[in-house]
């Protein structure tokens, strides 16, 4: 085995160049390679969903990958949701509706809604749940999480007019 | 207002005077509205500067290996490959370790000795044998599967019970005697045998409640800089003792408290779990300073559940009701065993926690409680939401339920029957606790007015005819909130009770700049709560400013106060008091300034809408700033005397509202957990007895945490502590098998409730009766869901599945011990 491979992504629309161990896994990779702090490492067996980025455009556990088997692939992380300082309607909804306590999920949180919203604007109650039920979250018992994704397609909609 | 006192108790002065300065209103500007969270912003954006998130220059990784056995003597270890590794600095071995660090801090009498990396022997699976730093986590992890360790396994102790009994190689700490037996005494409180004796009935039951913990999202970990120039250590911490007790690994580590300096991070959730990882700690600064480098370690999600500071009570109670048949309660007795696992952290404080409201909400004359507290080779326990006192809350719970079977009686009726009564308060319990006030039918009232309860029986006929098991659970509990640190030490033997700390203070340091905004020290950090939340809202208060001009910092050891930080519900109330007295130095100063700029008497000033204006007189006015620019930089203008020097600028301490030592010979405990919050828990539930399964179909939480300062952050903390406590009743277990092996060590067994486990929704109710002890009122709320949802759900299955006749004395209730009660029934 090679002891080192180089890794062509862009992140959040950024092209990088790194060359690291095969091992190296995705969630450090972004973390320690490009410093991206942003997406956290809750149990590092793909339960939990903290880790979660979206990989061309589908969400995936950054802790169940290895940086290697992204080469060329296009990464979103939390860090690229907000535009020119400003949070995008799913975040300011968070905010709004207590979606978070410790925020230690809330990355991963947001990178699955993001995803529903992305493919369905219009989500219904139960396809919100189905997203969200993907995710661990210790602290707030889901309920607002869920009243936030709601608000934000509300929000995204207002935007649109 | 007329106290109720127990006779046992000396009535005499033993309720000191409130020292409330700011009296509950209902006009408030900022206090009791639902301001989004300060907080948030960094925390949406990915800015969370978490223990992980810390990087500094030089930074070496530290990885641990751990036990596989759960008791054996540590014969031989070879870490010569270890060492050989490319890229690896350091390994460190028990014995190297305890050449230079002492044991690590822990609050028990008599003491149990416990190193940050074992020595001679293992006590648990997963505790630390050595641990490795290198270049990077990689290769520190690949380092410790190369270090040999050659053991003698030792005879393995699970059951509790058995402990008790232990001998020869099977006892843990042979030093603190000859079985694991680690402490038994009865503490009895008021006049049991005469109750007892009047009882027309007894009711007893044989209960189990299991460990499991809080098990954040983001583990325990540490960031650790020695610089050998100084001798002084900086540690970056997810610890909450920053500025409490923090000091005490510095003593472990040799040095003293100044230098060894804690610096607080943003915490990814603690419910108790990140007091005082006092392992993590001293392990992270013992390796720092024998590296020579700044050194991160954080614990894996496999070293936390096997080796953290917080799995939560493990408890077999045997216990007695004594009831007259109009369902009147008089007395309760138990015997408690508590398997701490291998060490102790916080002594027998879970117990000491749990006395401060073992009468529940109840009119109970007297209690008496035989507490057996042993060692067994697992995790040791630490804090876990609740403290202990969520496992007393479902005992007393499952006791008043089975009194109702017994009495044929409607378990609400019972209960309204025992409950206090508005025009009781302050109310002395037994244990010498105080209830500062409540108002319990109006929350239970109002519980069953959200649920609307009739129609929730007619569901449940409309089920039961249909053959479809459905239940109705309540739970009528007590919320202790803002504790002192008597109940730490005061069950610890009389004669020797250990480090007996009376005071558990927090303060806050306020300070307006030369352009009017308010910056607000916190000695205390963020640990998912909603401290700068709070203190924004209350600072606005005391001001009279919009919140955006309020800015919150946190204070490390070389710049906060004494400050015990969030925990028991505290944190809000606390700090409060601390804002107030610090604000109020300040205003007066501020007042005194404005007197001289308006050429008014301070007593005719006031603070409005940003401003200080003469009252009556719109218009008669300075800004905040104005006052604040004058104050910084036109010192001459004003007389002489250190009350107009220059700058503004106050600090301030508070300490404990009500609080009072222990009686000497224990016949009471004293005042020591005394801001009393309240809540009343419903749940619908459907049982599957062939499967086990069980929905939750509706479920509703009121609680009276006294004057709510954030309604929506108080829903989140019932809502989030409701799913916790759901998690305990349903489905969580730190399950040991016979060998000692962690059966339920990842997040694929360890079961948290995801979305689907959930109820659609929790609706919550609040009910606001006012502390007369604390500052608007307040009384704290953090714990509360989790300490009402097992008594709840347990009835709630037991009512569902009274058509087999199911008791319900052991959780958590997965579907196989589910299965297990309904196939004993059909046989």
């Amino acid at each position: 085995m090679s002891k080192s491979v180089t890794v062509n992504v862009r992140v959040n629309g950024k092209a990088y160049t790194r060359t690291v161990e095969p091992r190296m896994l995705l969630s450090d990779f972004l973390r320690e390679e490009l410093e991206l702090k942003g997406t956290h490492v809750g149990c590092e067996h793909g339960v939990c969903g903290t880790c979660t980025v979206l990989l061309d455009g589908q969400s995936a556990r950054s802790c169940l990958l290895f940086a290697a088997q992204i080469d060329g692939a296009e990464v979103r992380t939390v860090e690229g949701l907000a535009q020119n300082g400003a949070m995008s309607p799913l975040q300011q909804a968070f905010w709004e509706k207590h979606g978070l306590q410790c925020g230690f999920c809330t990355p991963g949180m947001l990178m699955v809604a993001t995803e529903l919203l992305e493919r369905n604007p219009n989500p219904s109650l139960e396809e919100i749940r189905e997203a969200v039920s993907s995710n661990l979250c210790r602290c707030t018992g889901y309920y607002n999480i869920v009243e936030a994704v709601q608000a934000a397609v509300a929000l995204s909609k207002e935007a649109r007019k | 207002m007329t106290a109720y006192i127990p006779k046992h108790i000396p009535a005499e002065g033993y309720i000191p005077p409130s020292r409330q300065r700011e009296k509950p209103k209902s006009d408030y500007k900022w206090i009791g509205k639902n301001m989004k969270r300060v907080e948030d912003p960094r925390l949406l954006t990915g800015q969370g500067g978490y223990i992980d998130d810390v990087k500094l220059p030089n930074m070496a990784h530290a990885a641990v290996l751990r036990s596989d056995r759960a008791h054996a003597r540590i014969k031989r270890i070879d870490v010569s490959k270890a060492a050989a590794l490319p890229g690896v600095l350091l390994v460190m071995t028990g014995e190297d370790a305890k050449k230079v660090t002492g044991p690590t801090a822990q609050f028990a009498s008599p003491p149990v000795v416990q190193y940050c990396i074992a020595v001679d022997r293992v006590r648990h699976v997963g505790e630390a044998v050595a641990a490795v730093v290198a270049e990077t986590r990689y290769i520190a992890e690949d380092a410790c599967e190369l270090i040999a360790v050659e053991y003698e396994d030792l005879p393995v102790v699970i059951d509790p019970e058995a402990a008790i009994n232990s001998t020869g190689d099977a006892v843990l700490h042979p030093e603190r005697g000859p079985t694991n037996l680690a402490y038994r005494k009865t503490f009895s409180f008021g006049p049991v045998a005469d109750d007892f004796a009047k009882a027309d009935l007894v009711v007893e039951r044989k209960l189990r409640w299991p460990r499991s913990g809080g098990q954040p999202l983001e583990t325990v970990g540490a960031v650790a800089d020695y610089q050998s120039g100084t001798g002084k250590f900086n540690v970056y911490a997810n610890s909450s003792f920053v500025n409490y007790v923090g000091w005490l690994v510095g003593a472990s580590l040799g040095v003293p408290a100044h230098k060894f300096n804690l610096i607080p991070v943003t915490t990814g959730g603690s419910f108790g779990s990140k007091l005082f990882p006092h392992k993590v700690l001293t392990l992270t600064a013992t390796l720092a300073r024998a590296c020579g480098r700044p050194v991160k370690y954080l614990e894996d999600r496999i070293d936390s559940t096997t080796s953290c500071d917080n799995h939560g009570s493990d408890r077999l109670y045997r216990c007695k009701l004594a009831l007259k048949k109009d369902g009147t309660i008089l007395g309760l007795k138990f015997q408690v065993i508590d398997d701490y696992g291998a060490y102790l952290q916080f002594g027998y404080g879970t117990h000491g926690n749990s006395l401060c409201q073992i009468v529940g909400p109840y009119r109970i004359n007297s209690v008496e409680m035989e507490l057996v507290a042993v060692m067994t080779n697992k995790c040791q326990q630490g804090a876990y939401r609740g403290f202990g006192s969520e496992v007393t809350n479902w005992m007393i719970e499952r006791m008043v339920d089975a009194g109702a079977d017994a009495l044929k009686m409607d378990p609400f009726e019972i209960r309204r029957k025992n409950l206090i009564q508005p025009d009781q308060f302050p109310y002395v319990i037994p244990s010498g606790n105080v209830y500062d006030s409540g108002n319990y039918p109006a929350v239970m009232d109002e519980a069953v007015k959200i649920a609307n309860l009739e129609k929730w029986k007619g569901i449940q006929a409309k089920g039961r005819a249909a053959g479809r098991c459905i239940g109705i659970g309540v739970a009528s509990c007590q919320e202790r909130s803002v504790f002192s640190a008597t109940e730490f030490w005061s069950l610890n033997p009389t004669d020797n009770p250990g480090f007996q700390l009376t005071s558990s203070p927090e303060s806050t340091q306020i300070r307006i700049d030369p352009t009017g905004c308010i910056q607000v020290t916190l000695g205390s950090p963020f640990w998912g709560n909603s401290p700068e939340t709070m203190a924004t809202q209350i600072v606005a208060e005391q001001f009279q400013t919009d919140p955006a001009n309020v800015n919150i910092v946190y204070a490390d050891t070389n710049s906060g106060f004494n400050s015990t930080g969030p925990g028991g519900s505290r944190f809000t109330v606390m700090i409060a008091g601390a804002i107030v007295g610090a604000s109020m130095k300040l205003k007066e100063k501020m007042l005194r300034i404005a007197g001289k700029m308006l050429e008014a008497k301070p007593t005719d000033l006031e603070f409005r809408e940003g401003k200080i204006g003469v009252k009556g007189v719109p218009g008669m006015e300075k800004t905040i700033g104005e006052v604040a620019i004058f104050a910084h930089y036109f010192r001459l203008s004003l007389p002489d005397g250190d009350e107009y020097s220059s700058g503004l600028e106050a600090s301030y301490v508070y300490d404990h509202p009500l609080t009072t030592m222990p009686a000497n010979d224990r016949s009471h405990l004293g005042i020591f957990y005394p801001i009393m919050g309240h809540m009343c828990h419903l749940a619908l539930v459907e049982v599957e007895p062939k499967t086990g399964k069980i929905k939750i179909l509706d479920y509703v939480a009121v609680h009276d945490a006294g004057t709510v300062v954030n309604p929506m952050t108080l829903a989140g903390h019932i809502r989030g502590g409701t799913a916790q406590g759901i998690g305990s009743a349903l489905y969580e277990h730190f399950y040991y098998d016979e060998a000692g092996q962690l059966l339920t060590a990842t997040l694929v067994d360890y079961l948290i409730p995801t979305l689907r486990e959930m109820p659609e929704q929790i609706r919550v109710g609040h009910v606001e009766t006012p502390s007369p002890f604390t500052e608007y009122g307040i009384k704290g709320g953090g714990e509360g869901g989790r300490m009402g949802a097992p008594g709840a759900l347990s009835r709630a299955v037991e009512d569902a599945l009274s058509p087999y006749g199911v008791k319900i004395d052991e959780l958590p209730l997965t579907p196989r011990r589910v299965r297990a009660l309904v196939r004993a029934k059909e046989r």
